[in-house]
Order: C-alpha cells, then sequence, then structure tokens
C-alpha cells in the first residue's frame, strides 16, 4: 500500500502546487503507516519531492506523455499507482488536475474529493475531507466510501513545508500502445507575465473604477513593487481594458492568494466567489457603500488615482527599510 | 450533428445559502434554481449556435428529480430540440456519471458537452469521467470549439496559458466561459418549449462512492478596518505587523 502523488514541472521547477500536494500526500502515508511515491514527467531538479516527503519518485517515461494528454496521462498514472499498490492518489486541483483526477477515478472506481482545503479525517477505511461548496460561500464534508481514494487539493490552500528528506529516483517505462488518442495538439500560447495567477501569493486587482485602460500603469506599478500579480473585474475584462486571463470571479479564474488589493471593484457577489479565498482583502474604493467592504479585511474610501501612487511610495519605503 | 447538452439545476448565484439545523443538508425552501450558467451560457448556446449552423439535434440530459423539470423547460425554451430527464439524485459525480453513459451509450452523439463546474458543489468532475466511461477524449475548460466535418477545433485553457487542440468526433467538451454569449429565452421558444418532448428515463443502478455528511456556512470576516485615505501607508504597516501579508 502507498500514497501516490501526481507531481509537475513548469519554468524548469517542481510547481509549487505540487509540493502541496507532496506535503498533504505524505501527512496521509503517516496516519497510514506506508510512504509517498511522487511521479512526474520531464527532467528537472527533484531533491524537493524528497524534501516535501516522498519517499520514492518515479519519472513516468512514454514518448506519448510530451502532451500531458489526458488518455495517455491517466493510462500512465493508472499504471504507476498499479505498480506502487496505491490506494491514495493525490493532484493539484490545477488544469490539469481538473481533467486527469475524476478521468482516474471513473477508471479506477475511486471517490474522489475534487478541491479539497483540509487534511483527511482518517477512520478505518473512510476518508472525510473538506471541501469548498456554493463557490465558497460554505464548506462540505465529504466521506470517501470507496476502497481507493482520489484527492484533489484547492491550489494555495496548505503551506509547503521542506524537510530533510531524499528520495529515490527511477525511471517508469509505461505502455500505451493499446491506445491512441485523436486529440492532437496544434497550438500552445503559454501566457507571458512572470507570475502566474492562480499560483500567486499576492495579487493586485483593479476595476472600472480606473476609468479606462490607460490609467492601469500604477495598478501594474503596484503590483511590481509588491511582486504581485495583477487580475482584474469581469466588466474590465469584457470591454478589453485587460486580457481575458487577469479576469478573477465566478467566470473568470479563481484564487486564494495571501493578499488581494481590490482597486475601483464594488464586490459583485460574483467577483467575491472568485476571490473570497484569498486570506487578507485589501478594498480601495470611491463609493464607502461599496459592497465589497463588508468582505473585505481593510478598506480606503478615496480617490484611488491619489491613493495607489501614495501606495506605491509606501511599499517603496517599506522595503528600503526592510533589506 | 447529433449533441448532447448535460445540464445541472443550481440555486441561482445570488442565492443566501442556508442549511438545515443539524447541517445535513442544503435548504431548498424558496430558493429560485436556474441551470448551471456554465451548462447554459457556454455549453448549451454554444451548441445551439452550431447546430444552427451545421443542422442536426440538440438534446439536454439532466440527472434528476421532477422538481427540475422547470429548468429543463428553460433550456428547452433556449433552443434545445428534446430533453431527457435520468430519474435519479444527482448526490454523487460518479454515479451521476454513470446515469449519463448508460442512457448515452447507444445514442450516437457526436458532441457530448457540460459546463466546467457546478456552481453549487463545483466539482468539475462529470465531463471527465464520462468521457471515461464512454471511451471517448474529453477536452476540459473549452473557451472556442468550432466543427468541420468530423473534427473538432478546440481552443482550452490549460495551466499557464490555452492550447488549440484537433480532435475527431465523438468527444467530450466542458465549456468555459468565452464558448458563447448568453441567450434570453422568448416568448415563442418559451411557447415551444411547452410541448418539446422531455423524456423520463429510470435510472440504473449506480456506485455511489460519495456522500456529503456535514455543511458548514463559510465564516464571514470580521469588521473591516477603516484606513485614512490621506494617509494609505498606514496600511502597508498593517499588511505586514498585523495581517503579516507582506
Amino acid at each position: 500500500m502507498s500514497v501516490l502523488v501526481y507531481t509537475e514541472i513548469a519554468k524548469g521547477k517542481i510547481k509549487k502546487a505540487s509540493l502541496e500536494a507532496v506535503n498533504y500526500g505524505s501527512r496521509i502515508a503517516a496516519q497510514m503507516n506506508t510512504t509517498v511515491t511522487a511521479v512526474i514527467i520531464g527532467d528537472a531538479d527533484l531533491t524537493d519531492l524528497g524534501k516535501a516527503g516522498a519517499k520514492k519518485v518515479l519519472k513516468l517515461k512514454n514518448d506519448k506523455l510530451s502532451d500531458l494528454n489526458g488518455q495517455y496521462l491517466t493510462a500512465a498514472i493508472e499504471q504507476a499507482a498499479s505498480a506502487e499498490n496505491a490506494s491514495v492518489i493525490i493532484f493539484s486541483s490545477d488544469f490539469t488536475g481538473k481533467e486527469i483526477a475524476p478521468r482516474l477515478a471513473a477508471k479506477l472506481k475511486a471517490g474522489i474529493v475534487a478541491g479539497a482545503v483540509g487534511d483527511p479525517v482518517i477512520s478505518g477505511d473512510s476518508f472525510t475531507v473538506k471541501k469548498n461548496v456554493f463557490s465558497g460561500k460554505a464548506t462540505a464534508m465529504y466521506s470517501i466510501h470507496s476502497a481507493k481514494k482520489i484527492i484533489s487539493l484547492l491550489p494555495n490552500s496548505f503551506p509547503v513545508t521542506l524537510g530533510e528528506g531524499t528520495a529515490e529516483v527511477s525511471d517508469f517505462a509505461v505502455n500505451l500502445d493499446s491506445i491512441n488518442s485523436p486529440v492532437k495538439v496544434k497550438e500552445v500560447k503559454k501566457v507571458t507575465s512572470e507570475l502566474n495567477l492562480p499560483d500567486a501569493e499576492l495579487v493586485v486587482s483593479a476595476g472600472r473604477g480606473m476609468k479606462g485602460p490607460e490609467n492601469w500603469a500604477m495598478v501594474e506599478e503596484l503590483a511590481k513593487e509588491l511582486g504581485a500579480a495583477t487580475a482584474c473585474s469581469r466588466p474590465v475584462a469584457d470591454m478589453h481594458w485587460r486580457p481575458h486571463h487577469e479576469h478573477v470571479g465566478q467566470t473568470g479564474v479563481a484564487i486564494r492568494p495571501n493578499l488581494y488589493i481590490a482597486i475601483g471593484i464594488s464586490g459583485a457577489i460574483q467577483h467575491l466567489a472568485g476571490v473570497n479565498g484569498s486570506k487578507t482583502i485589501v478594498v480601495i474604493n470611491s463609493d464607502k457603500e461599496a459592497p465589497f467592504f463588508k468582505s473585505a479585511d481593510y478598506g480606503i474610501v478615496g480617490d484611488a488615482f491619489e491613493i495607489v501612487p501614495k501606495l506605491v511610495e509606501a511599499v517603496k519605503n517599506f522595503k528600503a527599510n526592510h533589506n | 450533428m447529433k449533441i448532447l447538452v448535460c445540464i445541472s439545476n443550481v440555486p441561482d448565484t445570488t442565492t443566501k445559502i442556508s442549511f438545515s439545523s443539524d447541517n445535513s443538508a442544503f435548504n431548498a425552501a424558496g430558493v429560485q434554481f436556474v441551470i448551471n450558467p456554465y451548462d447554459e451560457w457556454y455549453a448549451l448556446v454554444r451548441a445551439l449556435e452550431l447546430k444552427e449552423t451545421l443542422g442536426g439535434n440538440v438534446t439536454i440530459v439532466h440527472v434528476g428529480g421532477p422538481e427540475s423539470e422547470a429548468t429543463i423547460r428553460k433550456g428547452l425554451a433556449i433552443g434545445a430540440d428534446d430533453a431527457v430527464r435520468i430519474d435519479a439524485e444527482p448526490n454523487d459525480a460518479f454515479a451521476v456519471a454513470e446515469q449519463i453513459s448508460a442512457y448515452v451509450k447507444d445514442k450516437g452523439f457526436d458532441l457530448i458537452l457540460a459546463g466546467k463546474e457546478t456552481i453549487n458543489y463545483n466539482g468539475s468532475m462529470v465531463g471527465a469521467m464520462l468521457a471515461e466511461l464512454l471511451n471517448m477524449p474529453f477536452i476540459s475548460m473549452a473557451t472556442k470549439l468550432d466543427i468541420s466535418g468530423t473534427t473538432a477545433t478546440i481552443e482550452h485553457d490549460i495551466d499557464g496559458g490555452t492550447e488549440v487542440v484537433e480532435c475527431s468526433l465523438p468527444l467530450v467538451l466542458s465549456a468555459n466561459k468565452g464558448m458563447a454569449e448568453a441567450r434570453i429565452p422568448n416568448m415563442r421558444g418559451i411557447m415551444a418549449a411547452r410541448t418539446k418532448p422531455l423524456t423520463v428515463v429510470p435510472a440504473v443502478a449506480a456506485d455511489k462512492l460519495t456522500s456529503i455528511s456535514s455543511y458548514e456556512l463559510a465564516k464571514g470576516r470580521t469588521e473591516c478596518k477603516f484606513i485614512d485615505a490621506a494617509h494609505p501607508e498606514q496600511l502597508i504597516d498593517l499588511l505586514h505587523n498585523e495581517a503579516k501579508a507582506i
């Protein structure tokens, strides 16, 4: 028996979400008196997987795995899970996780909790796992009844702890001869911004209160000084003031950063659904009745065009005093 | 072109959520239910657009009890040709996928669409499970879908960007924002929906692999602390010393 964790490499490093998943898997493994095996595709420095708690790393090997095709990847993870006799499989609930984890669950008849925000409560063979429901307005405790269990983790919901452990790394040849997926990748467009919004710890977001795309320089400058990613509200993306990948909210990206600063965003319920998992929320709005203040930890009522440049200066001073 | 659109019946986005006194069940009393927005605005409307240009038929499938029929009729009013309600309680993603797959497997659909997730349980699971049970490819989080002959060209969100793929039909796809613009049913559609076929199919035996034991409302934030607009630098101090956010 073991706990298998699907991990990924991005920009030459193990993804933070993957380390969250390995940590999570190792906490489960400790309770089950077993160990974590991480599976990964590609090459990078893998020492952090051992530090995060993996005892073994299997590098999945097959030429068909180059595109993260769901049918191939599901079969590959199934083969690794079978070889490792895994009863619990952990994913991050990012885009790949949302495509693969439920597919694998159906293949294995494994009960799945997608988007977990807490460690499982383990009682005998039953796991009970907390997840957000109603777009963050509530949580629910899901019990998994099947022998095999899959949990995918809401990104940025768990801390990453690196210890002293090391993992034994080996290649794992996957046999995909019997599958021929009709999906052909024609083009991949990577977002060019340095910070991937769903992974960002700090996010500066702005809305219609900025009055036009030409006024975004101060938002970008504040984000840059803080080392934050930039985001926007839906109307701003719909009016093409900002690119769609920056749109956070119910129909856009859901994020859970440590700090979310919302400038000139009124706080419609659909917007809140995408950001209410943020640990600290700051709202800057000229309208003191803006509903967003009810969901904020800190608020400033006033003109963004005066406040944001002052904040930029304040952050610069802060950095000068804390280096 | 035979297109199937999977729809869920969900509380309207603005619903104030509450639970039974022992927190074991969602309190549906007085709640306005709608078609899950991702199923409606993106999956169903794009299916209708494809039908309008390529010809064919759009069928709605829903797993749920008779209380869902008003929601299903709304899908017919927007323009679906017919609807199927599988008479089972939709309380586990895998069981729902099994119900739909049992109905779909010999119907010869070219395209099966679902929304990227429901806004009540936010699982994002049924589409992928259905694809596995039907042994079909699954493209998640699609923002564009075009069909030429028997080939679909799909743009979809992936981690860190977007990807364009080509895939021969049949396939299962989950729809994200961008696939289509919302449509509002007109009076003619609403009238026509009353007489369109809505078939009730009995449930098959399915495996319920998970269940919800309890709910809890999200904790509200403590009072918002206001900072004088003339001294926004105080915010930075609070974020560092109090919130430990920077």
